[in-house]
């Protein structure tokens, strides 16, 4: 005599078998270029606090047009 | 996951953020990862998209990396939760894949139809039942290591599997099936 529980755990082995079967567990090629790919994406974004220094240099300039020349001396 | 025995160094090294110690566990790790991951989400494609997501969370969060821990335990908890964040910003309807294995014995007092339905209802359950019953009762991984994964206790990791089975039940119940 089996409970409910035990017969939906039966049920539900029948429905989805494990994954590590010879041929589907393995991975198939390496994932290093890909990995190198996403490394390269996120270190040619530019973090957060570099947006809001450029957009404080901008507001820095609206308010203060006369350190335009000032600024590009310096730059 | 077996338990690779990595040098000390190398995990010292990764953790300063050398990029080299990165790619050596990488290269270590892959398969591992990989595995845990196709164990819960059961696409090849989206566990090797998640497998690269999980590492790039490893490789953002060296410095929070204690090189006296297990890498192994680590990655494994981060690859739960890319999973997890995976099945959550997925529709349940579509969360598993129509193309999968059959049991390897199947049993004759159990319809085509049934299983369909139970792999139907199985998807639409919340996923963190659903990633507790697939690696308990599918998978067949220890409860321990289930917890350590998922970071919650064994009591915890039993208790989501009970939680999956009534609602799994209850769900069938309503299409008219009687497990």
């Amino acid at each position: 005599m089996t409970t409910p529980d035990e017969r939906m755990e039966h049920l539900l082995k029948q429905s989805l078998s494990p994954t590590s079967t010879p041929t589907g567990a393995t991975l198939q090629r390496d994932l290093w270029p890909a990995m190198l790919d996403r490394l390269g994406e996120t270190s040619a974004a530019l973090p957060w606090f570099d947006w809001a220094l450029l957009a404080a240099v901008v507001v820095w300039l609206a308010i203060f047009p006369r350190a335009i020349p000032v600024l590009l001396y310096h730059l | 996951m077996p338990t690779l025995a990595q040098p000390r160094e190398l995990l010292q090294r990764f953790s300063l953020g050398e990029v080299d110690a990165f790619e050596e566990l990488f290269r270590l790790h892959q398969g591992e990862v990989y595995r845990w991951i196709l164990r819960i989400v059961r696409d090849p494609a989206t566990a090797e998209d998640l497998t690269v997501e999980t590492f790039w969370r490893i490789h953002r969060g060296h410095a929070s990396f204690d090189s006296a821990r297990s890498f192994e335990a680590w990655a494994r908890r981060i690859a739960s939760n890319a999973a997890l964040d995976y099945l959550r910003s997925k529709p349940r309807e579509t969360a598993l894949p129509d193309d999968l294995p059959q049991a390897p014995q199947p049993d004759p007092g159990i319809s085509q139809e049934m299983r369909q339905k139970t792999v139907r209802a199985f998807g639409r359950l919340p996923p963190k039942l659903r990633i507790a019953a697939t690696l308990a009762l599918i998978e067949e991984q220890p409860y321990k290591e289930i917890a350590e994964a998922l970071g919650i206790s064994t009591g915890a990791v039993k208790l989501r599997v009970f939680r999956a089975l009534r609602l799994l039940r209850k769900n069938l119940q309503r299409q008219g099936v009687e497990p």
